[in-house]
C-alpha cells in the first residue's frame, strides 16, 4: 500500500522547468530517500506535496485520495530553511505550531510534555528561543514537525546543525517513528545517512526523475561483477574472461586490485585463477555505494 | 478561519506583551497629562519675574510716552549714560535702555544693555513698548488723539453658519479645522507606524525562514491577513488606552496639583486664547465660542468615522506594506519599494492646508474620494459638515480600495515569501502578481 503517489507532476517557473513529468510511489511505513543535486527540483516537489505551491500538471494522491487541505494535518514538514520566532518561549512556540496543524490546546500540551520527556529536555518549556543554541533550536523544530503524529513526515536535511550525538538521537527517533507506522520522506545530501536509513530512494536530476526503487534493488542493478582483491605479490596475468581495472599498492607489500568478470564466469573461478599467481588476502565483491551511484548517474546524465 | 484567529492571537499577544508597546502606551498619556499640568501650573502661578530697566532718553520722544509692558518695568532716569552703564556692570541695576537722538520715521541706534543676555520675552516686550511709544509720538505729531483712533476701529466677530446637512449649525471654522487636523494627523501616524510594523513582521518571518514551516500549515493569505488584523487590533488597543488614560489624567491633573478645579478651567481657557493677548472680555468670549462649537461638533460622528477611516485606511495600506515586506530580503531593500507607497500618504498629509482652506472645494472632494488619500482628507473635512452621500461614497470606495490592495498584496505575498536572493523591483512584483500559483 502506498501512502503517497505522485503522478506525472510538471511544474515550471517563468524562466525554467522545475519538474518534468515526475512520478513516484512511496510505500507506507518506509523511509524514502529523495536525492538529487542542488537545483534538481526536490524542494519544488516537496512544496507541492505540502500544498505550498500548486503543480502545473499531474496529480498527487494521499492514501488513494486526491491531495486536499485536510491532508495538512497528517503531514509533518521540516524544511531545509527553517526558523523560529526568537522572542517566543519554546513551549508557547510548539503549542502554536501544533494548533496550526489542528491540534486542540490540551492535547498539544500533553504531546509537548511527552516529547520533552522523551528527548530529555524537560526544562525547556519556558526558555526563550533566542537563548537556545542552534542545535537546540533544531531539536525544537524536529519536535514541532512530529508533534501532531503525522502519518507522512517530510524531512529536508534533518541532521544539519546537529553534533554526532544529537544526530544519533534524531536518527533513532526517525526509526522509531517508522516502527510506529509513519512514513518518512527524507531529502539529504549526506549519503551515509541514506545508506543507513532509507528503504527506498529516488533520484531527481535537472527536473527529471532518473532513478527510483528499493535501495537494495538499485544497488543490485549497479553491480558490475567487479571484485576487489587484496593480495601480496604481483598478479602475473589474466586471461580473456577478466579485465584488470586498477591496481594500487597499500602499506607493506599489500596491493589492492579491481577485476571485472567480462562474461558468465563465476567468482570462484576467478579466485582459483588468482590463487595460482599470488597470495590472496581478501576477496570481496564491489557493491557500489549510493554515493557512487549518485555521482555516476548524475554525471552520465550531464553528458547526454 | 480559525487559523486566521490563531495567527491573529499570536501577533496580538506577542506585540502587546512587548516592553516598547507598554512604554509608549502608558507613557504617552502621562506625557500629555504632564504637559497639560505643567501649562496649568505656570498659568496659575504668575512667574513674578520682572526686570527693572533704567531708561536714558536723549530723543525726547520716548520717555514721556513709555509704558511698562509684560515683564519689562521702566524707570526714566536723567543721569548720564556712562554712570548708569557702570551701575549695570556692577550689578546694581538689571539693564539700561538707551535711546539716542533719532528720526521718528527711521529710529536707529536704540540699545538695551544688560549683564545677563535678555530673554526673548523681555526683548519682545521692550520692542513692543518702544514701538507703542513711538506710535503715540507720531500720533501726537499729526494731531490724532487716542480716542479718535479708537473710534476708527470697529470690532467684528463673524459667526459662520453651515446650511448643508439636516440642521444648520453655527461653528467656528478654526476649531473645526483643529479637530479635523488632529484626526488627520493621527490617522496618518497610525497608518505609517502600524503599516511599517506589518512590513517588518512579514520581513522577519521571511528572513528568519519561519515562513516555510507556517505555509505548510496555513495558506499564505491566511498568514498575511492574520498578521494585518492582529496588528490592527494592537493599534486599536493602544488608541483606546490612550484616550482612556489621557482622559483620566486630564481630570486628575488639577487635583494632583492642588489647584481647585475652577481656577484650573479658567487658566485653561486663558491659555487657549493666549497669543490673542487680549483682556478678560475677549477671553471669555472666545471661551464661550469654544464651548459652543464643542457642543455643536458631532462627536459621535467624528469618533465613529475616525475609527472607520483608521481601520480601513490602515487595512488599505497595511496590505501594501505586507506586500513590500514579502518581496525583500533585508530592510535595506525596502527603501525603493516603499517610495511609491509612502508618496500618497505623505502627499495627502501635505494637502492638509489646502483642504482646510476650502473643505468643500473640488480638490477636497476628489481627494476624499480616492482611497489613497481619503482616510486623511475625509477626516479633515468631516468637522465641516460633509454631505451624507459624499461620506457614504467615500466609505464604500474605501472598502473597495482595501479589498483591492489586499487582493494584489495576497497574490504577490504568496510568491514573494518563498523567494530568496531575487533582485526585486516593481517589474518583478508585477510579474508575481500576474503569475499563476
Amino acid at each position: 500500500m502506498d501512502i503517497l503517489t505522485v503522478n506525472n507532476i510538471t511544474k515550471s517557473y517563468s524562466n525554467h522547468l522545475a519538474l518534468s513529468d515526475v512520478s513516484l510511489s512511496i510505500p507506507q511505513q518506509s523511509i524514502f530517500g529523495l536525492l538529487g543535486p542542488n537545483g534538481a527540483g526536490k524542494t519544488t516537489l516537496i512544496r507541492i506535496i505540502n500544498q505550498i505551491i500548486n503543480a502545473d500538471g499531474g496529480t498527487i494522491e494521499v492514501n488513494g485520495e486526491r491531495l486536499n487541505p485536510n491532508h495538512i494535518e497528517i503531514i509533518g514538514y521540516l524544511p531545509e530553511e527553517r526558523g523560529l520566532y526568537k522572542k517566543m518561549q519554546v513551549g508557547e512556540h510548539l503549542l502554536y505550531f501544533a494548533r496550526l496543524k489542528g491540534l486542540k490546546r490540551a492535547e498539544a500540551i500533553k504531546k509537548i510534555k511527552y516529547w520533552f520527556q522523551k528527548l530529555d529536555i524537560p526544562d525547556w518549556m519556558n526558555k526563550k528561543v533566542e537563548d537556545l543554541s542552534k542545535g537546540m533550536q533544531q531539536k525544537v523544530q524536529f519536535v514541532g514537525t512530529v508533534l501532531h503524529d503525522p502519518k507522512l513526515i517530510i524531512l529536508d536535511e534533518p541532521f544539519s546543525g546537529f553534533d554526532p550525538i544529537n544526530a544519533n538521537i534524531i536518527k533513532d527517533e526517525i526509526l522509531e517513528l517508522r516502527e510506529k507506522g509513519s512514513t518518512i520522506i527524507f531529502s539529504t545530501h549526506r549519503m551515509e545517512s541514506v545508506e543507513e536509513l532509507c528503504d527506498h530512494i529516488a533520484l531527481i536530476d535537472r527536473s527529471h526523475k532518473i532513478l527510483d526503487g528499493p535501495k537494495k534493488e538499485i544497488k543490485n542493478n549497479y553491480r558490475s561483477k567487479t571484485f576487489i582483491v587484496n593480495h601480496v605479490g604481483d598478479i602475473g596475468g589474466l586471461d580473456g574472461h577478466y579485465e584488470l581495472l586498477s591496481s594500487t599498492s597499500l602499506e607493506d607489500d599489500l596491493q589492492e586490485t579491481r577485476i571485472r568478470i567480462k562474461d558468465e564466469t563465476g567468482s570462484n573461478l576467478l579466485l582459483e585463477h588468482l590463487i595460482g599467481q599470488t597470495k590472496v588476502v581478501g576477496f570481496n565483491e564491489y557493491i557500489p555505494s549510493i554515493n557512487d551511484i549518485f555521482i555516476q548517474t548524475v554525471k552520465e546524465g550531464s553528458h547526454e | 478561519m480559525s487559523k486566521i484567529l490563531l495567527i491573529l492571537q499570536r501577533e496580538y499577544v506577542s506585540r502587546v506583551k512587548k516592553r516598547s508597546f507598554l512604554l509608549t502606551t502608558f507613557l504617552t498619556p502621562l506625557l500629555f497629562g504632564g504637559l497639560y499640568a505643567l501649562a496649568i501650573y505656570f498659568a496659575v502661578k504668575d512667574s513674578g519675574d520682572e526686570y527693572q530697566i533704567k531708561v536714558v532718553d536723549e530723543s525726547g520722544y520716548v520717555a514721556s510716552r513709555l509704558e511698562d509692558k509684560g515683564v519689562a518695568k521702566f524707570e526714566i532716569v536723567t543721569e548720564a549714560v556712562d554712570s548708569v552703564k557702570k551701575n549695570v556692570e556692577d550689578g546694581k541695576d538689571f539693564g539700561l535702555l538707551y535711546i539716542p537722538k533719532l528720526d521718528l520715521d527711521k529710529p536707529d541706534g536704540i540699545m538695551l544693555y544688560a549683564m545677563n543676555t535678555p530673554g526673548l520675552q523681555l526683548e519682545d516686550d521692550v520692542d513692543d513698548a518702544i514701538e507703542a511709544a513711538l506710535e503715540r509720538a507720531k500720533m501726537d505729531r499729526i494731531g490724532i488723539s487716542q480716542s479718535t483712533l479708537d473710534s476708527l476701529r470697529t470690532k467684528v466677530s463673524i459667526k459662520s453658519v453651515s446650511l448643508s446637512g439636516k440642521a444648520a449649525t453655527s461653528g467656528n471654522s478654526s476649531i473645526a479645522g483643529a479637530v479635523g487636523t488632529i484626526s488627520g494627523i493621527l490617522i496618518y501616524m497610525f497608518m505609517l507606524v502600524y503599516g511599517a510594523q506589518v512590513m517588518r513582521g512579514v520581513m522577519q518571518e521571511k528572513t528568519s525562514k519561519i515562513v516555510e514551516i507556517l505555509v505548510s500549515s496555513v495558506k499564505p493569505f491566511q498568514l498575511m491577513m492574520g498578521k494585518i488584523l492582529g496588528v490592527a487590533l494592537v493599534g486599536l488597543t493602544q488608541f483606546v488606552l490612550w484616550i482612556l488614560l489621557t482622559g483620566a489624567l486630564l481630570s486628575l491633573a488639577p487635583t494632583l496639583l492642588g489647584v481647585d478645579a475652577h481656577t484650573a478651567t479658567e487658566a485653561a481657557n486663558h491659555m487657549s486664547v493666549a497669543g490673542a493677548s487680549a483682556g478678560n472680555a475677549q477671553a471669555i468670549e472666545a471661551f464661550g465660542k469654544i464651548n459652543n462649537v464643542i457642543s455643536q461638533i458631532n462627536l459621535p460622528l467624528i469618533i465613529g468615522s475616525f475609527i472607520y477611516y483608521f481601520l480601513t485606511g490602515y487595512l488599505f495600506y497595511a496590505a501594501l506594506f505586507a506586500m513590500v515586506g514579502s518581496a525583500v530580503d533585508s530592510e535595506a531593500d525596502t527603501q525603493q519599494l516603499m517610495l511609491p507607497i509612502m508618496m500618497p500618504i505623505i502627499a495627502s498629509f501635505m494637502m492638509l492646508g489646502a483642504v482646510l482652506k476650502d473643505p468643500s472645494g473640488s480638490l477636497a472632494f476628489w481627494l476624499s474620494m480616492i482611497p489613497f488619500s481619503s482616510p486623511i482628507i475625509m477626516m479633515i473635512r468631516i468637522p465641516f459638515d460633509v454631505p451624507v452621500w459624499q461620506l457614504a461614497l467615500s466609505m464604500a470606495l474605501m472598502i473597495l480600495g482595501f479589498l483591492g490592495t489586499t487582493w494584489v498584496a495576497g497574490r504577490v505575498y504568496r510568491i514573494g515569501i518563498l523567494m530568496h536572493g531575487a533582485k526585486v523591483n516593481y517589474k518583478v512584483i508585477f510579474k508575481w502578481l500576474m503569475s499563476k500559483q
